[in-house]
């Protein structure tokens, strides 16, 4: 028994007349069911044996020949989704239940191309060229123009229903990937001339190697995976250690060839990195899910750090002299953004606070300042004070010029990943 | 933490300044003596605009009486307002645009210009509140602006501006000049 009742009797006749096919009929109805997609045949009380031509199936197209048909509609089912509920089942019965697969499929139809290209005469402001794109008509401009425009308008250009295409759409080919896999650790940087990322300019590197590249290259080889996303909670420059337990980061792994490891393999890999370079050292590896991505961005935004700063002074100063930094509690600076990212940045005043700070006396014009501060603070430029742009700073608090010679990460307190026994 | 080797306490480590830019000079601007600027260029492209330590208004022991920002009816560089990454909406800079008026007590009247194209990112509002930091600090607190020259032209700015070492015979030339007997 079909789920379709006596009041859509009406719209099923009027997209029959249309030439709609039977599993558009139920995605207009709105039939949640996912099997009656599966068996086309039973449109009742209308028996109905014309199979699925795919008609306007592509990208852009879709939209526009879902509103020639259905002016007003927002719960009708997505033509990706029942596509999903037919195909599934029948592909993984075929793969006989193989492991985790990504499967891509696209249509092209020449017949429909370019009946979008009225948006653009009605809504010129949607389709603004861009340097990546192709064409200008992409899905989100489409489906923007969409909204825009008056059903009054869209009438005058686009018949209701639409004009019954006269071929079918066809396959441009199937790409199989396997799934991503998530590896997720902490990382140690013990080098100053390492930078997290690859450094190039104009495609030539300017320093060797890289943090990701370090602690990707065993990884890469073991799950056999063709490329990797590296993310991590905050960055530091390449001139700055990380000590204690470490940053956290996170790796998408892409159609890795291998997708589960034992405890011990995992351990082995990790032992495999840690040997392999002095200049990093990882721990807490693990497999984790898609959504740890997002676990480990909240520490950027929200948790404190902590630092050990080399402070050189201009005037010779004494024991006493800086002690008095080790009772301010919770200063509130102004930073603006720092003259030497400026190039890649807005420019914008930032309100950090550095909750505590306490100080190491070495010698009249060098001492150790240790800070605990909120994230996205800037640190070299509340020590050197960036032409006065971060207020208050370290030379105004102490009435010298002063400059950070070296900075260290002492930890990132974000208590994510779990930490693993070692 | 590594240790620090024994340093003289006479001795000074390099500056931010020395580290990360390199110093520019434009002399005489527009013909008017010993108006020396001084640019300082990061090496991430940015400019910053200061008086270079040969300026009259640091010479003398002059004091200020204003600034001001206002170079024409229709314009003041305070108005200058940047948004998003690539810092639309600054004010596209020429060599010889205007930045500032400054007035010493003296009644001596100074016009320190941009020397670089680019587009205008920040005036100095600090020493409009404190004039006494272009006196002291002019390389540093008491800079004028900071501009971004085009990606394409951040090389060729600096085709019309002076090295250190060029800037500093100049300076010579001038004081051998001066000790000329006449």
């Amino acid at each position: 028994m079909l789920p379709l009742k006596e009041k859509d009797k009406p719209i099923v006749q009027k997209l029959l007349s249309a030439g709609c096919c039977a599993r558009c009929i139920l995605r207009f109805c709105c039939i949640r069911v996912q099997a009656t997609y599966r068996r086309p045949q039973q449109v009742g009380p209308i028996r109905h044996t014309h199979t699925h031509t795919f008609a306007g199936l592509t990208v852009t197209r879709l939209p526009l020949r879902e509103k020639g048909l259905v002016l007003d509609k927002d719960d009708i089912i997505p033509l990706k989704e029942a596509f999903k509920w037919i195909m599934q089942g029948l592909v993984s019965k075929e793969l006989g239940g193989a492991s985790a697969l990504e499967v891509g499929v696209e249509f092209t139809h020449k017949e429909t191309d370019a009946d979008c290209h009225f948006l653009a005469t009605v809504c010129p402001d949607c389709f603004k060229p861009a340097k990546n794109k192709q064409s200008v008509f992409t899905r989100m401009a489409v489906v923007k123009a969409l909204e825009k425009i008056s059903d009054v308008k869209f009438l005058r250009h686009f018949p209701c229903p639409p004009t019954q295409p006269s071929s079918c759409c066809s396959p441009q080919g199937v790409q199989c990937l396997h799934l991503s896999v998530f590896v997720a650790g902490r990382y140690n940087k013990f080098c100053r001339s390492l930078p997290q990322t690859p450094w190039l300019i104009d495609g030539e590197r300017r320093m060797e190697s890289s943090v990701e590249e370090l602690i990707a290259a065993p990884v890469l080889s073991t799950f056999r995976a063709e490329g990797f996303n590296f993310s991590s909670s905050g960055r530091e420059d390449v001139d700055v250690r990380t000590l204690g337990n470490g940053r956290p980061f996170a790796m998408e792994l892409l159609n890795p060839h291998r997708s589960r490891l034992s405890r011990m393999e995992m351990k082995q890999l990790q032992q495999t990195i840690n040997e392999s370079s002095d200049k990093i050292r990882v721990r807490d590896l693990q497999i984790v899910t898609r959504d740890a991505m997002s676990r480990m961005k909240e520490g950027e935004e929200e948790k404190t750090k902590s630092y050990t700063a080399l402070v050189w002074t201009r005037r010779p100063i004494q024991r006493e002299d800086i002690s008095f930094i080790g009772d301010i509690k919770e200063l509130t600076l102004d930073q603006k953004t720092p003259l030497r990212v400026l190039h890649r940045r807005a420019l914008a005043v930032r309100q950090r606070v550095v909750h505590s700070m306490n100080v190491h006396f070495l010698d009249p014009h060098h001492f150790h300042l240790r800070l605990k501060t909120q994230a996205g603070t800037y640190i070299k430029e509340f020590v050197h004070g960036d032409f006065g742009r971060t207020k208050p700073n370290l030379c105004e608090l102490l009435r010298t010029d002063a400059d950070i010679l070296e900075l260290d990460v002492e930890s990132v307190d974000v208590d994510w990943p779990p930490a693993i026994p070692e | 933490m590594d240790g620090i080797e024994q340093k003289d306490t006479e001795e000074e480590a390099p500056s931010v300044i020395d580290r990360y830019y390199t110093r520019w000079y434009r002399a005489d601007m527009k013909g008017k003596p010993c108006e020396d600027h001084c640019i300082l260029q990061h090496s991430n492209r940015i400019c910053v605009v200061t008086l270079a330590e040969t300026h009259p208004i640091l010479q003398s022991g002059r004091t200020i009486k204003s600034i001001n920002y206002q170079i024409s009816d229709g314009c003041s560089r305070l108005n200058n307002k940047v948004s998003g990454k690539s810092k639309r909406g600054g004010q596209f800079l020429t060599d010889f645009a205007p930045l500032c008026r400054i007035t010493c007590t003296d009644e001596t009247e100074y016009t320190i210009y941009s020397c670089i194209r680019g587009r205008l990112l920040e005036v100095n509002e600090n020493i409009l509140k404190t004039p006494t930091l272009l006196l002291e600090r002019p390389s540093t607190e008491g800079y004028i602006a900071v501009i971004l020259p085009k990606f394409e032209e951040s090389k060729s700015i600096t085709e019309n501006l002076l090295s250190r070492e060029e800037f500093e015979s100049v300076v010579s030339k001038r004081n051998v000049a001066e000790s000329q007997p006449s």
